[in-house]
């Protein structure tokens, strides 16, 4: 226990992110749940509005917060990273052990605010004066928990670009990078730069809330508009720190499972991701078509969001070109990856009408949008982090998970999101707004939110299947090959599953026309 | 290939401009409700279309490039520079070229959203935790409870300003919405073309009731509205039995007829 607690290993920090992280995604997902069922026909059936509310905040705040960007730039970052470029550990093994403990005190913090007398309810977004001025819950523990894991992220920013910059083995390239190691320098230049918009921001509501100062209060002088546009200026970023990353296990995965290099790789990186940094630090109003901005910075927006397709669509093109004359081999990760390509062409694709300001003043708020995050953003995430988890579960744990469970427990998650989403987007477009503990103006839906929740209970199923397939799988799995899916990157070639300390044995060296995508000269 | 690659780019560029400005309708009233319903159909086949290329890709990939032997490895192209550009820049013409298509589209519906028709009758809305207050203008004041009463067939511009927290004015059926911010005065438009009532409700999070924050917009031929709006003189409106009439009638026949009423 205590070898774990202190430890200064990225991979044991790795699997800390990666249990405190689907923790967060166990409590949340139950939140998630008690709301689909909350909304099996109108009116209230178990959960009155309050509670309600602090459930879709928690589930909010914790999905994106603690589950998605630790478990993705927390676990798979930590873990992987220091293997993939041949380091011993990262550049600062302490400074990267104190990110993992405020990540844990942060989730802590979060839980506790479920137990106070007046739990926040103010969606994750946080909105004033709502949050500031006329909600009776603690925005003070939000506020907190967010600084913590602010703190948390842009040391590990700081931690894994001094790490890739300075760290890589003798010979390692900078085109000699697995595309995974792109993404996530990508995603840390994102935090490193936008975390502090969103720190202040929190922070003048709490001086709002607590120290009657008066930022965001009109009457005083202040605005409300301002801190909408702090908000956003780092959490539609944010997205790009999920979607990076999970793009970058993806391409990883199905370079390794295809046995085929990565298609058209240095546009992939510098159109591609590096693409996606630059312009998406510019399209944060297409949040805020609905809130009373200047005509002409929302037409604006519309345009710079309507181009984020143009680097999105350069990796989804590398994406699918990889796979083209690959030799496939179909594990548990591989099939994640596949279904994969359904969620970002639903997600990125209804993306298209609600980057139209005009179209969006209808569908602004509503199940469209709702049923278009999760499915580009909450759901191809989690199953890049489901992905990531069987891909390296060998490498991790030395152990073999069970095949076939893994597969089923992927076909019920994938038949239960889309049996969740599909009908919300329906209704959603005929307008039924998000946040809603109760829908009798619009008792039409009531069908569509009852198979939602069919859905809802189906994915439940599923990830209990597959928790217990990684848990079984890692105490009574039997031994795994040490390079089970033929990999020809570092981590798999050149260290032993799971790795010891200090990783290598030998730091290797690498020769100028080696990489982690070629497969054709092996 | 890249100059190719350009002047294919700028082709489909200038020719879906020029689809996207053809369509102007010269209709009497203009509808914004009308115009949404046909871009989203524009839009839905734009993203549909995207959608089943990639898809139909992606899914013949999968299924023909399965393993098949143990030793076998991927054979994906390798790439010269000048067809690692064309594989950046072609797609991304394209994409920019529909990016531009639907930007132009969008620009055009969002003026016929927010150039408010001359003559539009003016109501001012005020929302706050958690109802609403239309108020008409001439000292007629409705709640949520009684609805937004407007008249069949006139533009109808609300006017609208929040007491508390944001809240935001959804009217499902014209396709339109815009939020109310303390301290501002934000407004929206919209055409109530045929009779009915419809639902408004509330779709800016805030708090407690943010989700019983509804009512019906009431849409009534525009005479009787004339007559609801400016209801003729007390005097004339001879019939006691009217509650509103009897307040500020006569006193004799409002106490004659007091028992009857209540």
């Amino acid at each position: 226990m205590k070898e774990w607690i202190f430890t200064t290993d990225h991979k044991r920090i790795g699997i800390l992110y990666l249990v405190g992280s689907i923790a967060a995604f166990a409590v949340a997902g139950l939140m998630a749940l008690g709301i689909r069922v909350e909304l099996m026909a109108p009116g209230t059936q178990f959960i009155e509005p309050d509670i309600y509310n602090v459930m879709l905040y928690f589930h909010g705040a914790a999905m994106i917060l603690a589950f998605l960007i630790p478990g993705l730039t927390g676990f798979l970052a930590n873990y992987l990273i220091p293997l993939m470029i041949g380091a011993h550990d990262v550049a600062f093994p302490r400074i990267n052990a104190f990110s993992v403990w405020l990540f844990w005190f942060a989730i802590v913090l979060a839980l506790l605010s479920l137990a106070i007398p007046n739990p926040p309810d103010i969606m994750w977004t946080g909105y004033v004066p709502y949050s500031s001025q006329y909600s009776s819950g603690n925005s003070s523990f939000y506020v907190f928990t967010v600084h913590m894991l602010g703190f948390s992220s842009i040391l590990g920013a700081v931690n894994f670009l001094c790490t890739v910059i300075f760290m890589r083995a003798p010979g390692l390239g900078w085109m000699q990078l697995n595309f995974f190691v792109w993404t996530i320098l990508g995603a840390f230049v994102i935090q490193l730069i936008f975390i502090p918009v969103l720190a202040a921001a929190v922070t003048l509501l709490l001086f709002d809330k607590y120290f009657g100062t008066a930022f965001f209060v009109p009457d005083k002088g202040g605005d409300v508009l301002l801190y909408q546009n702090l908000f956003w200026f780092y959490s539609h970023p944010a997205v790009y720190v999920i979607l990076l990353p999970a793009i970058g296990v993806f391409m990883d995965v199905i370079s390794t499972m295809a046995r085929n290099q990565v298609f058209n790789y240095k546009v992939a990186v510098f159109g591609g991701v590096w693409g996606v940094v630059l312009l998406g630090s510019d399209v944060w109003v297409h949040h805020l078509y609905t809130s009373g901005m200047a005509d002409w910075i929302r037409i604006g927006m519309m345009v710079t969001t309507l181009l984020i397709s143009i680097p999105v669509g350069l990796l989804i093109i590398s994406l699918v070109g990889t796979l083209y004359r690959g030799s496939i081999q179909f594990s548990t990760a591989m099939w994640y990856t596949a279904a994969s390509f359904w969620l970002i062409l639903i997600g990125g694709l209804t993306g298209i009408p609600l980057a139209m300001t005009s179209l969006t003043l209808h569908l602004a708020e509503t199940y469209f949008v709702m049923a278009h995050f999760h499915f580009i953003m909450g759901i191809t995430a989690t199953f890049a982090v489901f992905a990531g988890v069987y891909h390296w579960f060998p490498k991790m744990t030395g152990k073999m998970y069970n095949e076939s469970l893994g597969k089923l427990a992927m076909t019920l998650n994938f038949i239960g999101v889309n049996l969740i989403f599909w009908p919300l987007f329906v209704i959603g477009v005929e307008g039924m707004p998000r946040r809603y503990q109760d829908y009798q103006m619009f008792p039409q839906f009531e069908v569509s939110q009852w198979w939602s929740t069919i859905g809802a209970v189906i994915v439940a199923l599923s990830t209990i299947l597959m928790i217990w397939n990684w848990i079984s799988g890692a105490i009574w799995g039997p031994k795994a090959p040490a390079n089970p899916w033929g990999s020809v990157s570092l981590e798999w070639t050149h260290t032993q599953s799971p790795p010891g300390p200090g990783n290598f044995k030998e730091i290797p060296k690498i020769s100028p026309d080696w990489h982690p995508h070629e497969y054709s000269k092996a | 290939m890249n100059k190719r690659s350009i002047l294919l780019g700028t082709v489909a560029a200038a020719s879906l401009f020029a689809i996207g400005a053809g369509d102007a309708g010269a209709g009497a009233l203009n509808d914004h409700t009308e115009h949404w319903k046909e871009l989203w159909g524009h839009v839905l086949l734009d993203i549909g279309g995207i959608g089943v290329v990639f898809g139909l890709v992606a899914s013949y990939f999968l299924v023909s490039y399965r393993r098949t032997r143990d030793d076998e490895v991927g054979k994906g192209p390798k790439f010269s520079f000048a067809q690692s550009m064309a594989w950046a820049l072609i797609p991304a013409f394209v994409f920019m070229a529909d990016d531009f298509y639907l930007a132009a589209s969008g620009w055009k519906l969002w003026n016929d959203q927010r150039i408010v028709p001359e003559g539009a009758m003016e109501v001012k809305l005020t929302g706050r935790m958690w109802s609403w207050d239309f108020d008409y203008g001439n000292g007629k004041v409705t709640t949520n409870e009684e609805g937004l009463i407007v008249p069949q067939g006139k533009p109808v511009v609300m006017r609208m300003k929040s007491e508390d927290a944001v809240h935001s004015f959804f009217i499902p059926e014209y396709r339109i919405k815009e939020d109310l911010m303390p301290g501002r005065v934000t407004y929206l438009w919209f055409l109530p073309k045929d009779t009915g009532e419809y639902v408004f409700t509330c779709t800016e999070f805030c708090g407690t009731n943010h989700s019983n924050m509804w009512g019906k917009v009431k849409v009534i031929p525009a005479a009787e509205f004339d007559a609801w709006l400016n209801p003729p003189a007390p005097e004339v409106a001879a019939a006691p039995a009217e509650g509103e009439a009897m307040a500020e009638g006569a006193a004799p026949a409002a106490e004659a007829a007091a028992p009857a009423g209540h």
